[in-house]
C-alpha cells in the first residue's frame, strides 16, 4: 500500500548527478527555491521547465516515476490551481458560471504556480533520489558547520537527521505491516464516512507509536552500548571532496538565474 | 470452504523501479479441513502468499478463488470484508497489532468489525482467553503489562474470535519457548480437528510441519518447489538440504542410522514413537541385536 510512496528514496544509479558531492546537490536546491521566482512570464517558465527537465534527463531517473511520486501532492496543486482560478481578477472575462468569474490572468497566475509548485517538487525529489540519506546528513553537517561557533548542535542535529531519514523505510514497511493485520482483522481504511475513517486509524497509530518508542530506546541503549557520546572529536568515515563538477553544477544555476533575470517582464 | 490459488504471480511495488517480483507461478489448493504446512528459505515467498488468501493482495497475475469468490488480476475489487471475514491470518509477530486500552476490547475489535454484537463479542473473548491458556483477570489489563508470550496469544485470540473457516498462521510460534511454542500449536490442531477448521501453517520448524500437517509446500525462489505429504517430502533429506531446508531430527537420525547400519526401516518416521516402533519391528526381523 505504501509501496508507492517515492518521497525520501533513494534510487541507486550510475548518473552525473549521483556523482556530485551532497553539498553542491544542498546548495543547488537552495539556490533553485529562489532561482524559481524570477521565472513571472511563458518564456521564463519555459525556459526553467526546459532546465528542469534536462536535470531529470542526466540523472537517469525515469520521468513516468516521477509523475508517479506526484501522486500524493496532485490534490494540493490542483487545490492551488483553482484557488487562483477563482480569486484573481485580472486581464479579460474568459467565461462566467453563475457567480464564478474566470479572468485570463487567473488561468495564467493559476498555471505558473502550480508549474512553479511542480518543478520544485521534482527538483527536491531528484534530491533524495540521487543521494543517499547518509549523504545528505554528510553534507548538511558539513554546510552547517560553520554554525557550530552559534553554539548550534550540529552534529546532533544531522545525526537526528540521519535516524530519521534511516527510520522512514522501516516506518513505512511498519505501516503496511500494521495496516494489514487490521484489515485482516476487518478494518476499513478506505472507504465509509470520514468520522469512520478517522477512528479506523486509531488501531494503526497505536501500535506505530508504541514501536517507534521501542525502536528508539533500543537504539539509544545500542548506541551507549558501544560507547557513543556525541560529535566531541569524532572523525568520519567518509570524507566529502568537492569536485570540479560541483562547481560546473553551481554555476549552471547562476547561469539559469542570469537567463530567467533577462527574460522576466 | 475451498481456496485455490492457479498461476499466481505477485511484483511488490509494480511500475516503479523498486519493483520486485516475489512470487510466480504458484498454484496449489487448501481443500475444506485441510492442514497444510509452507515451508521455504526466508525471501522464498510465503508470506507474499498468505496475504493472497484473504485478498489483502492482489495477484499481479494469475487468479486466486476463494470459497465463492474469484480475486483476479486487474479487477478493481469490492467488498472483502466477506472474505476477510471467513479467512483469519495470524500474521508474523501479531502482538504488534495490538491497541485497545484493555485485552477484552481487543479480542472483541475483529468479531465487532464484523457485525457481531458486543455483548456476544465479549462472551467470545471471554471463551477464548482460556483457550489460548490465559486467565479471565487478564482480559481487563491493558494489552501493553502483558509479557510478550502473553501478547502473543491475545493477538491469537484476537483472530480466532473472528470465527473464521480457514486459519493462516505465519510462523505462529516464532520467538516463543519450547513449551509456550508446543501449547499453541497443540491449541491450533485442537481447533483444526474439532472445528474441522482448514488451516495453512507457515513455519520454519519442520517438527510441526511433520507432527500436524497432511499436506506440504516446499517454496523456493517464489516458485513452488514441490508438494506432497510430509513424510513423501521428508525422505529426501539431500534435497532439502539443497534448498537451505532441513529435516526434522527423528528424519535426520534415521537416515543416518541406516547409513550406518545398513538396515533400512520400511518407512520414513516422523516421530520418536514411530521411530520406536520401526526399530522394534527391525530389531525382530533380526537385523537389530
Ligand atoms: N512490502 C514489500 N515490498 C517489497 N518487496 C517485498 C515486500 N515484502 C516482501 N518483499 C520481497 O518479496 C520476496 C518474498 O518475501 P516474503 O513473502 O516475505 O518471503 P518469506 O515470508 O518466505 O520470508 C522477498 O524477496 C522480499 O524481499
Ligand atoms: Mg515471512
Amino acid at each position: 500500500m505504501m509501496e508507492k510512496m517515492i518521497f525520501g528514496r533513494y534510487l541507486p544509479l550510475q548518473s552525473a548527478v549521483h556523482q556530485l558531492d551532497p553539498r553542491a546537490k544542498l546548495l543547488f536546491i537552495f539556490g533553485f527555491v529562489i532561482v524559481v521566482f524570477l521565472a513571472n512570464n511563458a518564456l521564463s517558465y519555459a525556459v526553467l521547465a526546459a532546465f528542469t527537465f534536462v536535470l531529470i534527463y542526466l540523472s537517469k531517473i525515469n520521468i513516468r516515476f516521477l509523475f508517479a511520486g506526484l501522486k500524493p501532492v496532485i490534490w494540493l496543486i490542483a487545490f492551488t490551481f483553482l484557488l487562483h482560478i477563482f480569486l484573481t481578477k485580472e486581464g479579460d472575462l474568459l467565461v462566467e458560471v453563475g457567480f464564478l468569474k474566470v479572468y485570463e490572468g487567473g488561468v495564467r497566475q493559476g498555471a505558473f504556480i502550480s508549474l512553479r509548485f511542480l518543478l520544485l517538487i521534482f527538483v527536491t525529489s531528484l534530491l533524495t533520489l540521487t543521494t543517499s540519506p547518509i549523504s545528505i546528513t554528510d553534507g548538511l553537517e558539513s554546510l552547517l558547520n560553520p554554525f557550530k561557533k552559534l553554539k548550534l548542535p550540529v552534529h546532533e542535529l544531522a545525526l537526528m537527521m540521519s535516524i530519521s531519514l534511516r527510520f522512514i523505510p522501516t516506518l513505512m514497511d511498519e505501516t503496511d505491516k500494521i495496516m494489514k493485520a487490521q484489515m485482516a482483522r476487518g478494518a476499513d481504511f478506505s472507504s465509509g464516512p470520514i468520522k469512520d475513517r478517522i477512528k479506523a486509524v486509531v488501531p494503526l497509530l497505536i501500535p506505530l507509536f508504541v514501536s517507534a518508542f521501542k525502536r528508539a530506546e533500543e537504539l539509544a541503549v545500542a548506541m551507549e552500548a558501544r560507547g557513543y557520546r556525541g560529535g566531541e572529536g569524532r572523525t568520519k568515515y567518509r570524507l566529502l571532496h568537492w569536485k570540479w563538477k560541483d562547481t560546473v553544477a553551481l554555476s549552471l544555476l547562476f547561469v539559469l538565474a542570469a537567463v530567467l533575470w533577462r527574460l522576466r517582464s | 470452504m475451498d481456496i485455490q490459488l492457479q498461476e499466481v504471480e505477485y511484483r511488490y511495488a509494480a511500475g516503479t523501479p523498486f519493483e520486485r517480483l516475489a512470487i510466480q507461478h504458484v498454484s496449489f489448493a487448501i481443500p475444506e479441513g485441510a492442514f497444510l504446512a509452507v515451508i521455504g528459505h526466508t525471501g522464498s515467498g510465503k508470506s507474499t502468499i498468505i496475504q493472497h488468501l484473504n485478498a489483502l493482495l492482489q495477484p499481479t497475475k494469475g487468479k486466486v478463488i476463494i470459497g465463492d469468490r474469484v480475486i483476479s488480476a486487474g479487477k478493481k475489487e469490492k467488498n472483502l470484508k466477506a472474505v476477510r471475514k471467513k479467512v483469519g491470518i495470524v500474521f508474523q509477530f501479531p502482538e504488534h497489532q495490538l491497541f485497545e486500552e484493555t485485552v477484552e476490547k481487543d479480542i472483541s475489535y475483529g468479531p465487532m468489525n464484523f457485525g457481531v454484537p458486543e455483548e456476544e463479542a465479549k462472551r467470545r473473548a471471554q471463551k477464548l482467553i482460556r483457550q489460548v491458556g490465559l486467565s479471565e483477570e487478564v482480559l481487563q489489563k491493558s494489552p501493553f503489562d502483558l509479557s510478550g508470550g502473553q501478547m502473543r496469544r491475545v493477538a491469537i485470540a484476537g483472530v480466532l474470535a473472528m470465527e473464521p473457516d480457514v486459519l493462516v498462521l505465519d510462523e505462529p510460534t516464532a520467538g516463543l519457548d519450547p513449551r509456550g511454542r508446543k501449547e499453541i500449536m497443540d491449541m491450533f490442531y485442537d481447533l483444526h480437528q474439532k472445528r474441522g477448521l482448514s488451516t495453512v501453517l507457515v513455519t520454519h520448524s519442520m517438527e510441526d510441519a511433520a507432527l500436524y500437517a497432511d499436506e506440504m509446500v516446499i517454496m523456493h525462489k517464489g516458485k513452488v518447489y514441490k508438494q506432497g505429504k510430509p513424510r513423501e517430502l521428508f525422505s529426501q533429506p539431500d534435497e532439502l538440504a539443497g534448498l537451505g531446508l532441513s529435516v526434522p531430527d527423528v528424519v535426520r537420525f534415521q537416515h543416518r542410522f541406516e547409513a550406518l547400519s545398513g538396515i533400512q526401516l520400511t518407512k520414513t518416521c516422523l516421530t520418536i514413537d514411530e521411530l520406536a516402533e520401526e526399530l522394534s519391528h527391525a530389531k525382530k526381523r533380526g537385523g537389530l541385536s
